[in-house]
């Protein structure tokens, strides 16, 4: 059966690769990849949403599962080994779903602008590691909007008085800051102390908040 | 059990166009959008059982021409038997008729396996070992398949 391909034979390959490079494909599988993303995310196929989200910082990574805000991503952290740790760690089922992400946004949008002073978002603590860690945070989630703690008195609070420096290592691997306000910790003489996306950003957001006078 | 594989959705970035070329070659414009929901959905539910380093592009393929069968088995069943052609070619022309529309009604025509062979070699440029996976037979079968689906084609399709 096996014989030279004909010329007429050339002639339909040649008619089904143009056939094939259809233009509007590359569109349209993207419009078709977005609605499957967003509906896996919305039936709970996918464990984890994500969506960039814009901030005053610049581009904020959300992501989120079906139990809260998981991540907040400052820009200057890579996209890629962000989600890439996200699935090594919890779950490779993650799809780009801005809808899921939309009351995160929202309610980062409404507190940058300063009309919002509670988040009331849950959190999903999933990538904290170790009880402490997770009471560190708990414990930080319920200091208020313009006021602030000393990393000791946290420690204290999370039922440790010794372990500022435990403390201030699960604070600077927050990986929810903003919405988990890890900025509200300072150190008890007055300084800022450190901060996951810098101090600038600390000092801002406690600005923000009236926490700091902005220095002139 | 924790896993080296990418994130879904850089698999779903990598392979969307291809799944969707394949799709709309094999069932049509109109059907391909469910088809290509389906697909994804499965590869979704399986993925993380997937040993990392596998070929994803022909694991993809083989679930969307798993979906295609199931697609037309459906449609066998709803339409009678004598306004199935027309049916097939009214649907992929729902979209404004490109010149080779008549090819790929065609291509829709044929067998199962020759259609699947036809559309993995020319819209994702698979080599034949890959195709043989996708639908699973040996390698010479999809060559068979493939010099079949082409012969029919060429009668079909004027020079």
């Amino acid at each position: 059966m096996n014989r030279q391909a004909t010329d007429e034979d050339r002639h339909v390959e040649r008619s089904l690769r143009r056939a094939a490079i259809a233009p509007s494909a590359e569109a349209e599988s993207a419009e078709a990849a977005r609605r499957f993303a967003a509906r896996a995310a919305a039936e709970g196929l996918a464990e984890i949403a994500y969506a960039p989200v814009e901030s005053p910082f610049g581009e904020l990574l959300l992501a989120a599962t079906r139990r809260g805000l998981l991540r907040v991503a400052f820009p200057e952290e890579d996209v890629d080994s962000v989600l890439e740790r996200l699935s090594r760690r919890l779950s490779p089922r993650i799809v780009e779903a801005p809808g899921r992400l939309e009351p995160a946004r929202r309610e980062l949008d409404e507190y940058f602008a300063g009309r919002r002073r509670t988040f009331e978002l849950a959190v999903d603590l999933s990538l904290v590691g170790g009880p402490f860690g997770r009471e560190v945070l708990r414990v930080t989630s319920e200091i208020p909007y313009g006021g602030v703690l000393s990393y000791r008195e946290v420690a204290t609070d999370a039922g440790s008085p010794r372990g500022s420096r435990a403390a201030g290592n699960a604070l600077g691997s927050n990986p929810i800051p903003i919405v988990v306000p890890c900025h509200r910790v300072l150190h008890s003489g007055g300084g800022l102390g450190g901060y996951g996306g810098g101090l600038d950003r600390k000092r801002w957001l406690l600005e923000l908040e009236g926490a700091l006078t902005p220095r002139l | 059990m924790r896993t080296q594989l990418p994130p879904f959705q850089s698999f779903l970035d990598a392979h969307r166009e291809v799944v969707w070329r394949f799709l709309v070659s094999a069932v049509g414009a109109v059907e391909a959008e469910d088809c290509f929901q389906e697909t994804f959905i499965s590869a979704l539910r399986a993925y993380p059982r997937l040993r990392p380093g596998s070929n994803t592009r022909a694991w993809v393929l083989t679930i969307a021409h798993r979906k295609a069968l199931d697609a037309h088995r459906a449609r066998a069943r709803r339409a009678t038997p004598v306004a199935e052609p027309e049916t097939v070619d009214r649907r992929a022309c729902s979209s404004p008729p490109a010149p080779d529309d008549a090819l790929w009604a065609a291509v829709r025509g044929l067998p199962a396996r020759q259609r699947s062979a036809v559309a993995l070699r020319f819209l994702a440029d698979l080599p034949h070992r890959e195709i043989a996976a996708a639908i699973g037979c040996s390698e010479e079968a999809a060559r068979r398949s493939l010099h079949e689906g082409l012969t029919t084609l060429r009668k079909v399709v004027p020079a």
